[in-house]
Parts: structure tokens; C-alpha cells; sequence
């Protein structure tokens, strides 16, 4: 299936003819198709990138899911369920998208399990109270909004394409969060005081979602140059903080952050430098739950090994059965 | 009448609880994604349920005070249902049975005297005919699959077989309703919940168990030890923040 899409040159060999044309199909904004040519960087960068959202929307499955038992109404529950279960399903996509490039699921996965692979840093941060439900979908859908309608106009015909599903369920995410944290403001003095302890715990690792600064960022200038990122690590982080400030205010919570100003001048928020190592550090795997969340993906892996065989086996019994018949 | 509704709702709570527990971790992605999809109709189908429960206890109550706010001798479901997971032959097998189950009472209450239980039977249908489809694979599945899938899936039957009775208990209050034209007959329920069951297991190699115990009282509030534990996750935020809006 996927050998037509291998047609590229081996590494290092993608002559400059080759990548001119390339170039030209980029600047004329055409979509990028498994079976078209396409240099091995771009091919390698986009399973990459692509693995890593899926991995994402995998391994985000289960700091929310940490609630699911313990939500406080019916339809909270049912509510926090099907999102869930969309993120289940944006991985998917993710997946299948991937494997248009010639890189099967099976070898994606495994390389999520033993850790080879990375998956975003926010998901590696606890959910301590129910606001933090309500904060992920605020913080960390808005976060993955600004980045996936970004992501709509890539050049990967089958990756925007995904994005395009994506973003049309991110919205009642980040909705379905908001509206709990405004419960959650507007409550008790306990639940206020819980909705802002979960802000101040998911702000930074929000922030730090769009990856290193534009000066540290070791993809971003030839990704740019292909259209596979079409803005950058900082504009994006801006563009979050500017529409979530006033969200914030709504709310009536403070953002962890007392050098966070609007700037006349700019016309943006100015806010304080972040951590860098804090996030490198988790990408490194020393995050407070980076152990937790690799060992719920491992167990539900290993546990599930019979059911995965028993159903191959009884697919394989049926196929026979048909052939004799 | 109130005492029905509130035996089929918690059936369906208690159930659907127990499914939200593996949300996130099925065997692989696409059947995780599937047994959500069960686990959400199953707790629609309990919040209608309860929504009706609340209605005839005519008080101030609403669902959701009946599903945070009772203690564990107050709940009317099965005791099947509040069973643990375990693996996945035996969360498949206690969704089988109830699946098969639910079918037969929905297809019954779909045309009962009250307007409102049909109502929602009519509506809970649809779903549970998808869900047993899908139950009813898996135990083919793991019956015929490998060596380790039967035997897992055996021991699940040996293990879960004896709850079955209590879904078709008979009292004399539901005698009085199955007579009005509400409620179904648990006596042609359990009959057709047999012959189901029984043409299934005998398209296997799986035995049911000859002897055993015969599990009862959860309808009348005696539970299993693992329900009261099971409420204490579930009730956590009613419970430790009371008169709080969510
Ligand atoms: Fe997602
Ligand atoms: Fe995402
Ligand atoms: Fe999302």
C-alpha cells in the first residue's frame, strides 16, 4: 500500500532539482499527497510530529480520566466520558495519518511504550482537584486549539485534513472546561479556592505546550519553510495568552504571574520568562507523573495482550472456515 | 412503582460506573473507544432512568441526589452489575449477560402502560441491541480464540454465572405491575434470557456451572461488600463539598 508513497531518494541523495519543485508546490500552497515526492526531512519530520499528537491525545486520555469515576453530577460525567473518548479517536486519525507516510502503527506505538517516542509535557502534570478537569479543557484544549487551527493549512494534505476533524470537536473541549471552571469559580469559597489552585498548577505547563522559544527551537526554521508549522512557538504562546487573560478576569482567578501586563505599545500581554529547564526536564521524562502515566500505558498494553490474540485468533478461525466452506 | 424504575435505573448506574473505570485503558484503542461509546448510552439510559425515579418519589430529589447523595443499602440494582471489572472476559461477560437482559426488558417495556417507561425503553433499544451485538462477539471470541482466552473467559462464567437469578426475582408488588401492563414478566424475561444465553454457550466449548449459590438481595438493599467502596469513589465530591452547584 504505502510503497508508492516510498518513492523519494534515500537519504542525503533528494537532488536540488527535486527539491526546487518541491519547494515551487509549497509556495503555490499545494497539498502535499502520500503518493506525491516528497524530500526524506519532510517525511521524517511529519511522522514525527504527527506520532508525537497522536502519542499526545493518547497519553492525555488519562489525566482526565483520573475524574471520570469521580465526577460530581451525571452529566458531568457523561460530558468528561465523550470527551475523552474524542481524544481516543483524534488519535486515531493521527495514526492513520502517520501511516500515509510509510510508518506502520505497530512501530509507533511500541516506540510510545518503551519511551522512545515523546507526547506532549502537560500530560505528564496531575489532576489533583475536579478543577483541574475544568482547567485542562480550559488551558490545555484552548492550548491545542491555538496550535491544531494553526495546523488546519499544513502541507500534508492528510494531516490538515485530520486537523480540520480535530478542531471542530476541540471547541466543545475547551467549552466543557471552561464551564466547569466557571461553576467552580462562582461556587463555594472551597470550590474557588480549588479552581484556582488548578490554575495555578496547569498556567505554566499550558504555556510551555508550544514548545521551546522561537531562538531555541531546534525544527522550527526549515518546518516553517515547508509549511508543516505556519507560525511560530512564541506567536502562538502570545496569541493563547491574549485570549485567555480576559477569560481569566471572567472568572474572577488570578494567572500566576505578577509581571503578566498588558503592553499598550505591543498591543499583547507582556508575561514573565518561563522555566525553560522545568520543561526540558519533563520532555526528559522527569516530569511528576511521567513514570505514572508510561506505567498505565504499558499495563493496559500488557493486559490487554490475550484479547488482542484471542480476537486474531478467532478472525483467523472464521477466514479458514469461509475457505473450506 | 417507584421501587421498578429505581431497581432498573441503579442497574444501569451501577453498571455504567463500573464500565467508566476502563476509559482509557482497553486492550487497544479502537475497542477503548467502543466500550466508552457502551459505558456513555448506559449512563444516559440511567440518567433518564433516575430522572423518572426522582419524578415518582415525588419529593425534592432530583437524579442526581439519588445517584451522590444514598447509601449503599438504598440501592435496588442487581449485585451482578456492581461486580468488579476483573479482566476483560469477565467485564465482557457481566456486559453480555445484562446486554441479553436489557434487549428482552426494553423490547417488553417498549409497549408497557406507562407512557414514560416506554418511552425510554423504545429509546434504550437501539442501543442495547448494538451493545450486545458487540458483548456477544467478544465471548465468541475469547471462547474460540486461544487456550488462555477460554480459560479466562471459563473461569469468568464459573465466577459470574450465579448471579444471573436475581435478574428475575419475582415480588409481589412487581407481580401486581407486570398485571397492570408496566412492568415485563420476570418469568418470560428469564426464559428468554435462557434460551439466548444457552444457544450462545453452546456454540462453544464453555460449561456453565452445575452448582453454586444463587446471588439475591440486591434488590431489597443487601449488597456485596464491593459496592459500598464502589460509592465512596463515585459520591466523593457530593459528599465531601454537600449543597455545592457543579
Ligand atoms: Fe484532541
Ligand atoms: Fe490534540
Ligand atoms: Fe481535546
Amino acid at each position: 500500500m504505502y510503497s508508492q508513497g516510498l518513492r523519494d531518494s534515500k537519504a542525503g541523495e533528494d537532488s536540488q532539482e527535486l527539491l526546487d519543485a518541491f519547494q515551487v508546490r509549497i509556495d503555490n500552497e499545494e497539498k502535499i499527497e502520500p503518493r506525491d515526492w516528497m524530500p526524506q526531512a519532510y517525511r521524517k519530520t511529519l511522522i514525527r510530529q504527527i506520532s508525537q499528537h497522536a502519542h499526545s491525545e493518547i497519553v492525555g486520555q488519562l489525566p482526565e480520566a483520573n475524574w471520570v469515576t469521580r465526577a460530581p453530577t451525571l452529566k458531568r460525567k457523561l460530558i468528561l466520558l465523550a470527551k475523552i473518548q474524542d481524544e481516543a479517536g483524534h488519535g486515531l486519525y493521527l495514526y492513520s495519518a502517520a501511516e500515509t507516510l510509510g510508518e506502520s502503527f505497530q512501530k509507533m506505538y511500541q516506540d510510545l511504550l518503551t519511551g522512545k517516542a515523546k507526547y506532549s509535557s502537560i500530560f505528564n502534570y496531575p489532576t489533583l482537584n475536579w478543577a483541574d478537569a475544568g482547567a485542562v479543557g480550559w488551558l490545555v484544549d484552548g492550548a491545542a486549539i491555538m496550535n491544531q487551527v494553526a495546523l488546519c493549512r499544513t502541507s500534508y494534505g492528510p494531516y490538515s485534513r485530520a486537523m480540520v476533524r480535530v478542531c471542530k470537536e476541540e471547541s466543545f473541549h475547551q467549552r466543557q472546561g471552561y464551564d466547569i471552571m466557571i461553576k467552580m469559580a462562582q461556587g463555594t469559597p472551597k470550590q474557588k479556592a480549588m479552581a484556582q489552585d488548578a490554575l495555578n498548577r496547569t498556567w505554566w505547563p499550558s504555556l510551555m505546550m508550544f514548545g521551546p522559544s522561537d531562538k531555541d527551537s531546534t525544527h522550527s526554521d526549515q518546518s516553517m519553510k515547508w509549511k508543516i508549522k505556519r507560525f511560530s512557538n512564541d506567536d502562538l504562546r502570545q496569541k493563547f495568552i491574549d485570549a485567555t487573560v480576559p477569560q481569566a478576569e471572567y472568572l474572577g482567578l488570578t494567572i500566576p504571574d505578577k509581571n503578566l501586563k498588558y503592553n499598550d505599545k505591543t498591543g499583547h500581554y507582556d508575561f514573565s520568562e518561563i522555566i525553560w529547564d522545568e520543561l526540558f526536564d519533563v520532555i526528559k521524562g522527569n516530569g511528576p507523573c511521567n513514570q505514572q502515566r508510561m506505567d498505565a500505558r504499558n499495563k493496559a498494553h500488557n493486559d490487554g495482550a490475550w484479547v488482542r490474540e484471542a480476537a486474531a485468533a478467532y478472525a483467523e478461525k472464521q477466514n479458514n472456515r469461509k475457505e473450506v466452506a | 412503582m417507584q421501587d421498578y424504575v429505581q431497581n432498573l435505573a441503579d442497574n444501569t448506574l451501577i453498571l455504567g460506573q463500573r464500565l467508566a473505570e476502563w476509559c482509557g485503558l482497553g486492550p487497544f484503542l479502537e475497542e477503548d473507544l467502543a466500550l466508552t461509546n457502551t459505558c456513555l448510552d448506559i449512563i444516559g439510559q440511567a440518567k433518564m432512568l433516575l430522572e423518572f425515579a426522582a419524578e415518582l418519589k415525588e419529593g425534592n430529589e432530583t437524579a442526581d441526589d439519588l445517584a451522590f447523595m444514598r447509601d449503599q443499602h438504598e440501592f435496588k440494582n442487581v449485585i451482578l452489575v456492581e461486580q468488579p471489572n476483573g479482566d476483560y472476559s469477565q467485564t465482557m461477560l457481566r456486559q453480555y449477560f445484562m446486554d441479553v437482559y436489557h434487549v428482552h426488558l426494553y423490547q417488553a417495556l417498549s409497549t408497557s402502560t406507562n407512557q414514560k417507561l416506554a418511552g425510554i425503553a423504545a429509546k434504550s433499544l437501539k442501543e442495547v441491541v448494538y451493545h450486545l451485538e458487540r458483548s456477544e462477539l467478544w465471548i465468541k471470541r475469547m471462547a474460540l480464540g486461544t487456550d488462555e482466552s477460554f480459560q479466562r473467559v471459563q473461569a469468568s462464567l464459573d465466577k459470574l454465572w450465579h448471579y444471573h437469578h436475581e435478574l428475575f426475582e419475582e415480588t409481589e408488588s412487581l407481580t401486581e405491575l407486570v398485571k397492570q401492563g408496566i412492568a415485563a414478566d420476570p418469568n418470560v424475561l428469564k426464559q428468554l434470557w435462557l434460551k439466548d444465553v444457552n444457544a450462545l454457550l453452546a456454540s462453544t466449548p464453555l460449561e456453565i456451572p452445575q452448582k453454586g449459590w444463587k446471588a439475591t438481595g440486591g434488590r431489597k438493599g443487601h449488597h456485596s461488600e464491593y459496592l459500598g467502596l464502589m460509592l465512596c469513589e463515585m459520591q466523593f465530591l457530593q459528599r465531601a463539598y454537600p449543597n455545592s452547584e457543579w
